[in-house]
């Protein structure tokens, strides 16, 4: 069986056409996942305290909408993906928009499943303590927020790669660049959004239990989630390179691999450091509401065990850096 | 392209020390970051035992840091020796 002759734009149209299914298949995982998780949790609450049955479920719509939005990005770019015109069809192009389906489509997941879990634990907070449901729900709006940004980091780098001129372009190494590049933010963003979304949810359940600590439990939960955004940035910063970087023109497999395999390393090894830092902030930002005049002694302990999770994507960096610069 | 047995082989290194230090990161990083939650969780309970408590965390994630360093060696090797 021989493979069928494809021509430029039907090559670069199949690129796009599998980039689109995949960034809002796996797109559409997290958000589902998360908004599930978030109305389990209202359900709960209203069992609870069936009073303030309003409040919770405005509560929830609210926090469900910013879960949403991961997926939101990724329709947008499947949309495009579908739909959009392609100048210069090739194969720098076609990894191009396959790059941007996966990068969209990976890096929905952390964020959708990161913004259900302080959404949920914010309703079962208000069931605890309906008279402060305001100051509830705008740490939980706080959270959500940042839980989003390394889905904004994917759509950031889809959309660079989907309009990314691709003319007169060497097809290798750079196709396979631009795929490491989708993969590195894309796979890096999963362990983020999941990790900053445990802080967020212990911030939510420790002002209903004592409200009087809100303003050192969410400082806490900002910093622990800011140290949890590290490994996003990390492989957002090797898909810069990977995209921007011009690459010398060069027909041996090793230096293709060389590029895919340095934005695979990235993206798998941000995946646990992000996972591990939410979790360390989620523990710090529970006990900081139990015993505030510890707050010191607690971050401390917790940006010391959040520096030492966070080295192996460090050693993930080096690795890609000396895959992109050094072999 | 045509891909010489030298070039299939160096790739194929290359490769592996990109999957070894990516999959191998995910591991410690999650496993260091539970020890990490449960320390403040006990420095929570008992604060007064802050510097022992400080210890056995770092001694423990030292300990789930070997896997990552496991994984480094060898991505440094198949890029560099190999």
């Amino acid at each position: 069986m021989s493979l069928p002759a494809f021509d430029n734009l039907s090559l670069t149209q199949t690129a796009a056409y599998i980039g689109g299914a995949v960034a809002m298949g796996f797109g559409a995982i997290g958000a589902a996942t998360g908004e599930g998780y978030t109305a389990s949790q209202a359900s709960e609450a209203m069992a609870r305290d069936r009073e303030h049955a309003g409040d919770i479920v405005k509560n929830m719509l609210v926090g469900q909408a910013i879960s949403e939005s991961a997926s939101i990005f990724s329709l947008v770019i499947a949309i495009l993906l579908l739909f959009m015109d392609i100048p210069d069809p090739g194969i720098v192009k076609a990894a191009s928009l396959l790059a941007a389906g996966l990068c969209m489509g990976f890096g929905a997941i952390g964020s959708g499943v990161g913004a259900g879990v302080p959404a949920g634990r914010s309703c079962l907070a208000i069931a605890r303590q309906p008279a402060i449901s305001g100051r509830i729900t705008t740490n939980m709006l706080i959270g959500t927020a940042v839980c989003q940004t390394p889905a904004i980091f994917a759509m950031v780098v889809s959309l660079i790669l989907l309009f990314k001129p691709t003319a007169g372009v060497a097809a290798f190494p750079t196709g396979a660049a631009l795929i490491g590049a989708g993969l590195s933010t894309g796979l890096a963003a999963i362990g983020s959004g999941y990790g900053g979304g445990l802080a967020a949810g212990a911030s939510c359940e420790g002002i209903a239990r004592q409200p009087e600590t809100a303003t050192a439990v969410t400082t806490t939960m900002l910093v622990g989630q800011a140290v949890a955004q590290t490994p996003s940035v990390f492989g957002l910063l090797v898909s810069f390179i990977l995209m921007f970087r011009t690459f010398p023109a060069s027909s041996t497999l090793s230096a293709s691999v060389a590029l895919f395999s340095a934005g695979l390393c990235m993206g798998l090894g941000g995946i646990g450091p992000g996972i591990g830092n939410g979790a360390t902030a989620e523990g710090a930002v529970r006990w900081v509401a139990r015993r505030i005049e510890y707050a010191g002694d607690l971050m401390r302990i917790m940006l010391v065990g959040q520096a030492v999770s966070q080295s192996t994507a460090i050693y993930a960096m080096v690795v890609s850096l000396a895959l992109i610069f050094v072999v | 392209m045509a891909i010489e047995g030298a070039d299939l082989v160096k790739a194929a290194a290359l490769l592996g020390a990109g999957i070894s230090m990516g999959l191998g990161a995910i591991g410690p990083g999650v496993g260091e970051g539970m020890t990490a939650a449960k320390a403040c969780e006990a420095i929570g309970r008992n604060p007064k035992e802050a510097g022992l408590l400080t210890r056995t965390m770092l001694v423990g994630q030292a300990v789930a840091e070997s896997t990552g360093i496991y994984s480094l060696v060898i991505a440094l090797l198949l890029l560099f020796v190999v």
